[in-house]
This record gives C-alpha cells, structure tokens and sequence, in this order.
C-alpha cells in the first residue's frame, strides 16, 4: 500500500481556494498546541493575534501599513513564480530602491518645498529596485548562473551597502552621529490620508499596483506569456515567446515593485534613512505570494492575513510574553502547509497498491 | 616558528571551512537524488540552537551535537513529506523551511542568549599533538572537524563505489527511468533528504558548540546559503565541496584579519565580500563551462510523481 497522486486533467477550482484556507486552520490549530507548550491559554492567543488588532482604529491602520508593502512586493513576485524565475531577493531590492530614493530626499533637503520631489523619489526608487534585480536576472540569462543563489546573496549586499551609506556619505552632520541621515522635507514624504492618523498614500499607492498586476496578469499578452512559460515552457517555446526576454521582464517587474515598496516605506512610515529599513517585508512577501496562490486579488488577502499575524504577534510579545520569533515560525509554517495542502488541488490522492511507471512535472 | 604561524592560519581556515562542509556535504547527496533543498539555512540554525539547548541541558557536547543533528533533520523529514510525498515546489517549501527554521531557532535559543560555554574538547595525543608545524593540524582538532573529513571521504566512496550510491545518482538523472527499473524513487530521495538535514544540523551544532561557542539569534548569517552555492561551485562532488569550503574560509578568515587591521577600506565592504565572491565564483564556474553543458543532476528541483 502506498500513497498514489494521480494528477487531476484540470486543477480543482473549489480546492485552489478551500486548501490555503485548510492549511491556514491547520496551522492555526498547530500554532495553538505551541502556545500552549509555551504555557499560554490557546484561547486568549488566538484572540490576541487575530481578534484584537481589528479591534481598534490605530491597530487596523497598523496592518493595512503593513499589508501594502507585503502586497506590493508579493505582486510583483508573482510574475516571477508563475514564470518559474525564482526571485528570492526582493528584500535586497527593497533596501536599493529606499536607498536611491532616499537619496534623492537627502539630496533635495532643504530646498524648500518642490513639487518634483516626492515623484522623483518613487522613480528612483522604482527604478533602483528594477536595476538591483537585474544582477541576477542577466547572470541567469547570459551565464545561467542559478538566480536563486546571486539573489539571495544581493540582499546581504544591499544591506552593507544601506549600513554604509547611512553610516557614512549620507549620515545628517548635525545628527550626533547618530546613524541616521536628516529628516525628509514635508515635500518629500507621502501625504498622511487623515489628520493625525498613522495611514499614509502608500497604502493606495499599493493598492493600485495589485490592481495593475491584476489586470496585466489576466489580460494582456504579456501576462499569458508569463502563464504559458510557467505551465509548459515547451508550449511557450513553440510559440516563440522568448525565455530570456521575459526572465528579464519578471525580474524588472518584481525588483520594481520591491524597490517602490522600499522608496514608499522610506518616505512614508520612516521619513529618514536608517541602517535598517525592513523588517523583512521581501522574504515574508514570499509567503504571502504564495498564500495569494500567486494571484494578485489572493496575495491582497494574504497580505491582509500576514499583517494581521504580525500586529497580533507584536501584541502578544507585549500581553502575553510570547516572542516574536513564534510569529515567524507560524509564518513558515503556513507557508509549508498552503504548498502541501496545493497537492489537493493538482493531484487525486488516493492509497493504492503498488504499481510500476512514473511520470515527472516540473 | 614560521612554520607554527602557517599552522595557525591553517587551523582557523579549517574551522571557518567545517560548517560549510559538514552542511555542504549532506546538500550535495540531497540534490544527487534529485531533491533542491533550499532550506539549508534554516536546518543549521535550528541545529544550532537545539544542539546548544542540549548541550546545556545535559551538559554533554556529544549529546548536544546529536540534538542538533536530529534538529536538522526533523526539520528535512518536513521537506521530505512536502516535495517527495506531496509532490510540493521544492523551491518555496525550501523558503517556507528557512522561515520556519528561523522562527524555531529563536523559539528554542531565547534562554541561551548570552551565556557561553566550553567549546568542544580538542584531540589531544602526547607527543603527537606536539609536532612542531603539523600536530595541532593533524591531531589537535575536535571531532566535529573529523566528522567532517571523514565524512566527505564516505560520500566520495558511497556515491562512486557502492551500488546504493549508483542507484541515488540514477534516481537524481532520471526518476521515470530508475522507477520503471523498480527501484524505489521517492524512498531513496526522502531518505537523501534526510541525511541533508542532519548534516545541516551538525554544521549548526559546530557553530554553536565548538567555533563561538554561544547561541546568538541568525548565528549562522548566511552559511547555510553559502553551502548551497558551495555544492554548485563543486559540480556536485564531494571532494571538490572541501575544497571550496577550504578556499571560502580561507577568504573569511581573510577578511575577519583585514577588518582588524583597519586597511582604511569599510568595514561593511569586507562583510559584504563573502557573498560577492560567491557570486564571483558562480559566475567564473559558468564563464569555464560555456561548452560543456550542466553538470547539475538532471531532474533536480523535478517532482516526481509515480502513477499509473
């Protein structure tokens, strides 16, 4: 006897949309038997992660500022998963994309309110993000160097180079020597949305981005490319679509959307740049991509879902004295159960007896 | 007494490189059955910190090791069921395995902040030991750094000599064919994994153990990726995964020397360098093989489903 996965003609739609929100129980459920482990009531957790941040005006502000960059991110990752590019650097690109942008806001400090400011900023942002991506992007195309690893090694350097930068060229000369560079002009952060609220336009500015990914994704060209490339690249190569062209395209757009991510947080929530100016957005936007089933209106969801964890985590560090890194590890927990949980949707599994012949998927 | 300054260079380059290749290692039988474990980051670090839990717990090194061993591995046994039972991505459930390994660390090293203990006993042999140039190189180590070496030579052995490591290579080419042979695909890869994981384990167990020897949170900074690039850079094979870890310590040991030092160059230049030259020496690697084609386990990072 042994377990058989018999691949489905056509993927279930009921299941695709049922099996991250089994896993999500599951891992709720397992996240309880910890926080018991840990000598807290299950109970009070679970109201603390995912009742109470909802509960209040600041704390929902809270996650919808924690959900856009999550979102942003994620969408522009999205193209790369479903083209089968395996993007793991999006932190690196966030931090380059802060950077450049800040940079601009340091540079044009002091010169009185200019209008070009703010949108030079996200351009820069953008645009740092998108060329950071491409390191990795043409070592894969030119030298097939494995994108997953020079990535994800970018991310350290981009860090360093954040660290250096702030420590050195741009550090505010009146500052102390804090490491820190001086405050954004009011003309270069994001306008807040409310008087005396923490939501700023970046939350909108995220919110279109989905909306754009939605709509590329779904209908253009383009978007059936990055589809048909991941599905059967065979098929995309009969077809004369390019595999080059768009790994670097996915890799422009998601490096793009990280840097913008970045530039937004910078001139949003931070108004300044510091050593550190993530706390990991561009890895845990790689579970909230997947959470989303790579589908832009899901990872707006999942973005959501995660958000609402780490403001519950945070409260519960407080009230309940639970770490921090209990978040994390639920994080990847979900993550690993929403992929195993995917096997519903692909597969018929069945227990069966023994039986020779095999077949591979990609 | 040149001769000792060599030595001493020697023995710290070989330590810097032990993490690297006890984590490099088992990565390289994993992706020979065909299996990408990306989440060799987070079984080390996990490692780690169970390993240095139960060091403190029992009091014993050994035992501590084998906890971080198991550590790494129950974390592989995760991965095993996701990509070779449910036919997961290999990628993402390898990312989702670095989180959660982060995650757990924490969770497990949050008492241990700050306290050091004993590293892990050095071999000592009278008069062998002594050598004047070679003794402390050859048989002044801990056994962590033997496990190493040792281990190494069983998977060159194994892989190359025995029928078992044919099959694993097999299974890492061609699931579909070695399958329709009847041999045992998704048992074969489960248990590659397995020993991946343990082997990350024990390279975190080295670190918390015998090289700092303390628990600090994201300790293994990156080694874990580095083994990884480490297997490619080695064309996967056993042997050249020491080198490479050789070389790769060397550079950190470099580097920690140049920032004491104080060249003038910035500080983070230098911490950045061991992933620049990661990237430099995949990028080489490439440049020397524009011809001959990948030297990667055909299938590897391919689900395999049987059916009928």
């Amino acid at each position: 006897m042994r377990l058989d996965l018999v691949p489905r003609t056509r993927r279930s739609a009921v299941l695709d949309i049922l099996s991250p929100a089994l896993a999500f129980v599951a891992a709720v459920i397992v996240g309880g038997l910890a926080v018991a482990a840990l000598g807290v009531s299950p109970g009070a957790a679970f109201v603390t992660y995912f009742v109470a941040p909802l509960s209040e005006v600041w704390s929902l502000q809270e996650i919808a500022l924690k959900a856009a960059p999550l979102a942003l991110i994620a969408s522009g990752l999205a193209f790369c998963y479903r083209a089968n590019v395996w993007n793991i650097g999006a932190e690196g690109q966030f931090v380059a994309g802060g950077l450049a942008g800040g940079w601009v806001g340091v540079a044009t400090h002091g010169m009185g309110g200019l209008p070009w400011v703010l949108p030079a900023m996200l351009v820069a942002g953008t645009l740092a993000g998108a060329a950071y991506a491409m390191i990795p992007a043409v070592l894969k195309v030119r030298l097939h160097v494995s994108e997953i690893l020079t990535s994800l090694m970018l991310v350290y350097v981009a860090q360093l180079l954040l660290d250096y930068m702030v420590r050195g060229p741009l550090r505010d000369p009146a500052g102390y020597n804090f490491p820190q560079s001086v405050g954004f002009d009011a003309a270069a952060r994001l306008p807040y949305l409310m008087e005396g609220e923490t939501l700023h336009a970046g939350v909108l500015v995220a919110v279109l981005a989905v909306g754009l990914a939605t709509v590329v994704l779904a209908r253009t060209l383009f978007g059936f490319e990055v589809r048909v490339v991941g599905v059967s690249p065979r098929a995309a190569r009969f077809a004369g679509f390019s595999e080059a062209r768009l790994t670097l395209a996915v890799f422009a757009i998601s490096g793009g959307a990280a840097g913008l991510a970045g530039i937004v947080e910078v001139a949003g929530k931070i108004g300044q740049l510091q050593p550190e100016i993530s706390p990991g957005y561009g890895f845990t936007a790689i579970i909230v991509a997947f959470l989303g089933r790579l589908s832009p209106p899901g990872i707006l969801v999942a973005a959501l879902v995660i958000a609402l964890t780490t403001i519950g985590g945070e409260g519960a560090q407080i009230d309940l004295k639970l770490p921090l890194d209990l978040t994390r590890a639920f994080q990847g927990l979900l993550l690993g159960l929403v992929l195993g949980a995917d096997v519903f949707a692909g597969y018929h599994v069945r227990i069966v007896p023994g039986g020779p012949s095999g077949r591979t998927t990609s | 007494m040149t001769l000792d300054i060599v030595q001493m260079v020697l023995v710290t380059v070989l330590a810097a490189a032990t993490p690297l290749i006890l984590a490099g290692i088992g990565e390289l039988v994993a992706e020979r059955s065909g299996v990408l474990n990306l989440g060799v980051e987070g079984m080390m670090i996990f490692g780690a910190a169970v390993s240095f839990a139960v060091a403190m717990q029992t009091g014993s090194t050994v035992l501590g090791a084998l906890g971080g061993a198991g550590a790494g591995l129950a974390l592989a046994a995760l991965f095993g069921i996701l990509t070779v039972g449910l036919a997961a991505n290999q990628v993402a459930s390898g990312l989702s395995l670095t989180i959660l390994g982060l995650g757990l660390s924490g969770l497990v090293g949050a008492g241990y902040v700050g306290i050091k203990r004993d590293p892990a006993p050095h071999l000592a042999i009278p008069g062998l030991t002594d050598l004047p140039g070679v003794g402390r190189l050859l048989f002044g180590q801990d056994a962590f750094v033997y496990t190493a070496v040792a281990l190494v030579a069983a998977v060159s052995w194994f892989l190359w000599r025995t029928r078992a490591g044919l099959t694993l290579r097999a299974i890492g080419d061609d699931p579909v064919a070695t399958h329709a042979l009847g041999l045992k695909v998704r048992r074969v890869r489960f248990l590659a994994v397995l020993f991946g994981g343990a082997c990350a384990g024990l390279g975190g167990a080295y670190l918390a153990l015998a090289y700092t020897p303390f628990w600090s949170p994201g300790m293994t900074a990156g080694r874990g990726w580095i083994a990884l690039a480490l297997v490619v850079f080695a064309s996967w094979r056993p042997l050249r995964v020491a080198v490479g870890a050789l070389l790769f310590g060397g550079a950190t040991v470099l580097q920690l020397h140049a920032q004491a030092a104080g060249l003038g160059v910035p500080g983070q230049l230098l911490s950045a360098l061991p992933y620049l030259a990661t990237i430099l020496a995949l990028v080489l690697l490439s440049l020397g093989r524009r011809q001959g084609g990948s030297l990667a386990p055909a299938a590897l990072g391919r689900v395999f489903t049987p059916s009928r």
